[in-house]
């Protein structure tokens, strides 16, 4: 067995273990893992994707809004996940860029190569778009993307992945030798809000966008035919076929029935009437499809309760195991100054890695979830461990030290009875610093679908909802304190 | 008792201690002294083995100082340093028995050889509940001492023990030590740069300079029969004060 086989096993084992996760518990009946992205339509064909194989009578479980395509594909691929809502332009021009595929069928064919599938198109192309406020652009005197040359001074602000997407910003400043300089990434759905504000000009839109109404923009013609096709398609594994045929059968009964207009109005429903979106799923498919579902609804408190469990979970494993590695490294880096110097720097530059990009580079290694999510947050706990163990015990006078040597007591014994004792202090700031940045740092694991009060907060970001940003925030922040308080006790204790 | 034969200690390119040979016999009391810098602090840290020499060696009873006796070694010295480096986190009578403890000596033996000591340097027993920042310097010096002699040691090494010790305690505390020596019989190798208490304790005092022996003998000998300018020069400059003093009082 190799090491990756084995972490990856070791790290799913205590995660089954504490949270008896359906998808990883052995000897259970087959249950299908769904994904989607992280905006509303996403999770709404997700929602609608986990109630038909529910309805199928399979056990499901759907891992909303995961951080960006990427994830979800690299997930897809690991088996992670068995299925997701993708878009056939977004597999051609960007996932699929290098393979260069002109046609439907050639995507199918690779597709296959990789052991996916798709189902027939679901019936709307949700192509991506430029829009900008309409009373602006009439100022302007603006209709087609390439009327945008004449304003530089326009400010843009585009959803993270277009910013880097191949179909994305780059392509569109190339084809249309757009001059505007000044264009900010940000958040898709806090794109909406900066136009409504003023301090944005002009955004991406997907053109199924319940807000492109809602905030009265208008969508400027790709005259220059830019933007591929987008057509809405499911994407599974292969080998779900034989696993769960029932689900497959069901889903491939959405291909053809929801078209644009559909679309946009069942995202109206959650973004802007503030309905779930396991509700606006199951009276879809309740009306085009005549299957009764009933949605789960879980209350508040249930929720609350559940993302409480998910995100100790996190921190508690997590900070545990930093306490365990680092201490023993920073005496390490007491005793051998070369390798202190090096375990420094190392995990002074694990710091420096931004947590998204530290998640998403373990996805390959630990799939999506709790483990990389586990790993990431231990990595980011090691440093001030480390530090501060390393500094409590230098900062020993050395007076003290030699007086310990000087007794005869071996270097293993003035490190128990004298070293770590005085460096408790130091080392105890040290735990209460990660252990602060931790819970902190954990609320972003539900971006690779690890849960935690990160979910409320994507989902509240999402749906420009402070009520549910602030059930996910609030915790965090009680949490944090909480956990400050409980090292402070210990200090307490200990020097008492 | 001890023998240096040719130790010597560079710090790149400064020469801390010039090969430099020393025999102290048991029961002597041996008082290295100079002005700052002149190796003496050196020499006694060599000998602990605290720094290891670049040349030379270090006979104790005649065992060579070597790393892998080292730990052994040193329960067989006692060393007390200008602050009494007490371990803050520990009690006084932790302090004392820290090594014994370690050792796994046996619990009454301990109990019995704590009071001992308490009784030798004159501290109540109930003081040994405290802790070194709880006590007066001079009482931190007395517990050091303690710790020191815990386990019996042949050699005692005391590095400017009354240093930091404000005049009247310094002087009382001397005539106390002398005679806790005396007592005792210890070997004692101290370092001190006050030539009055030097000359208090020494049966022969080893006079420094710049990392190198000036002379060694009696203080007597030192004061009549100078091997060289400073030895006069260093001790008129401490003597000199003091006459100064008797001069006001006349």
């Amino acid at each position: 067995m190799n090491i990756r086989l084995f972490v990856k096993m070791l790290l799913l084992a205590a995660w089954a273990t504490t949270l008896a996760h359906p998808t990883h518990a052995a000897g259970r009946p087959v249950t299908v893992s769904i994904g989607s992205k992280s905006f509303t339509e996403s999770v709404i064909l997700g929602e609608m994707l986990r109630q038909l194989a529910q309805r199928a009578g399979i056990n499901a479980i759907h891992r909303r809004q995961l951080g960006g395509t990427r994830v979800l594909w690299n997930a897809l691929r690991n088996g992670d996940i068995d299925a997701y809502p993708e878009y056939t332009g977004t597999l051609m021009r960007e996932t699929l860029a290098r393979e260069n595929l002109q046609t439907e069928t050639q995507l199918k064919q690779t597709l296959a190569a990789r052991g996916l599938r798709m189902t027939r198109p679901l019936g709307f192309n949700n192509s991506y778009a430029i829009g900008m406020k309409k009373t602006l652009a009439e100022r302007l005197k603006l209709r087609k993307i390439s009327d945008l040359r004449a304003y530089p001074e326009l400010v843009f602000g585009f959803g993270n992945e277009f910013m880097d997407r191949a179909d994305g910003w780059p392509g569109l400043q190339q084809t249309y030798h757009l001059p505007q300089k000044n264009v900010r990434g940000m958040d898709h759905d806090l794109a909406y809000r900066g136009i409504e504000s003023g301090s944005l000009d002009v955004t991406d839109l997907y053109v199924t966008d319940a807000e492109i109404s809602y905030y009265n923009l208008r969508v400027l013609e790709d005259n220059l035919d830019y933007f591929p096709v987008y057509d809405a398609v499911i994407l599974y594994r292969a080998d779900l076929e034989q696993r769960a045929p029932e689900a497959i059968a069901l889903f491939k009964k959405l291909a053809g029935r929801i078209n644009a207009q559909t679309m946009r109005e069942l995202n109206a429903r959650v973004k802007l009437n503030g309905e779930s979106e396991a509700e606006v799923a199951a009276s879809f498919l309740q009306a085009n499809l005549a299957l009764d579902i009933a949605p789960q609804a879980k209350n508040t408190w249930q929720q609350l309760w559940r993302h409480t469990r998910e995100h100790l979970v996190l921190v508690g494993i997590s900070l545990s195991a930093a306490i365990l590695v680092a201490i023993p490294l920073g005496i390490v880096a007491v005793r051998h100054a070369h390798v202190g110097q090096i375990v420094l720097s190392i995990a002074g530059l694990i710091q420096t890695i931004p947590s998204l990009a530290l998640f998403v580079f373990l996805i390959p290694l630990l799939g999506i979830g709790g483990p990389p999510a586990v790993v990431a947050l231990f990595l980011y706990s090691l440093l001030p461990i480390i530090r501060n163990t390393h500094a409590g015990i230098k900062g020993i006078s050395p007076a003290i030290v030699e007086s310990a040597q000087a007794l005869g007591l071996p270097s293993r014994a003035i490190l128990r009875i004298v070293e770590l004792p005085l460096a408790t202090g130091s080392i105890l700031a040290g735990i209460k610093t990660s252990a602060v940045i931790n819970v902190g740092t954990a609320t972003l694991a539900a971006l690779i679908g690890a849960g935690g009060y990160g979910q409320p907060i994507l989902t509240g970001i999402r749906l420009d909802d402070i009520g549910l940003i602030l059930q996910g925030a609030v915790p965090a922040a009680v949490l944090a304190l909480l956990v400050q308080g409980v090292f402070e006790l210990i200090e307490r204790r200990l020097s008492s | 008792m001890l023998t240096l034969s040719r130790v010597s200690k560079r710090y790149n390119d400064t020469t801390a201690l010039a090969p430099t040979d020393l025999q102290v016999a048991a029961g002597e009391t041996v008082v290295l002294i100079g002005p700052s810098g002149c190796g003496k602090s050196t020499l006694l840290r060599l000998i602990v083995g605290l720094i290891q020499p670049n040349t030379g060696s270090i006979f104790l009873g005649g065992e060579q100082l070597q790393p892998d006796n080292l730990h052994d070694l040193r329960q067989r010295m006692g060393y007390v340093i200008q602050e009494g480096g007490l371990f803050p986190h520990l009690t006084l009578r932790d302090n004392v028995t820290v090594m014994a403890r370690y050792m796994r000596r046996d619990f009454d033996w301990i109990a019995r050889r704590l009071a001992e000591l308490a009784q030798l340097v004159r501290l109540p027993l109930e003081l040994m509940t405290r802790y070194p920042w709880e006590i007066s310097g001079g009482q931190r010096q007395r517990v050091s001492l303690m710790r020191a002699l815990m386990l019996d040691p042949d050699l005692l090494l005391l590095d400017e023990p009354l240093g930091a010790l404000d005049p009247m305690i310094r002087y009382a505390l001397q005539q106390e030590l002398k005679s806790i020596f005396e007592k005792l019989g210890k070997t004692v190798v101290m370092v001190t740069h006050d030539i009055a208490e030097a000359a208090f304790f020494g049966h022969r005092l080893v006079l420094m300079r710049e990392g190198r022996v000036v002379q060694t003998g009696p203080f007597k000998a030192l004061a009549q029969t100078p091997a060289h300018p400073f030895v006069t020069q260093f001790i008129e400059a401490q003597r000199r004060p003091m006459e100064q003093l008797a001069k006001v009082l006349q």
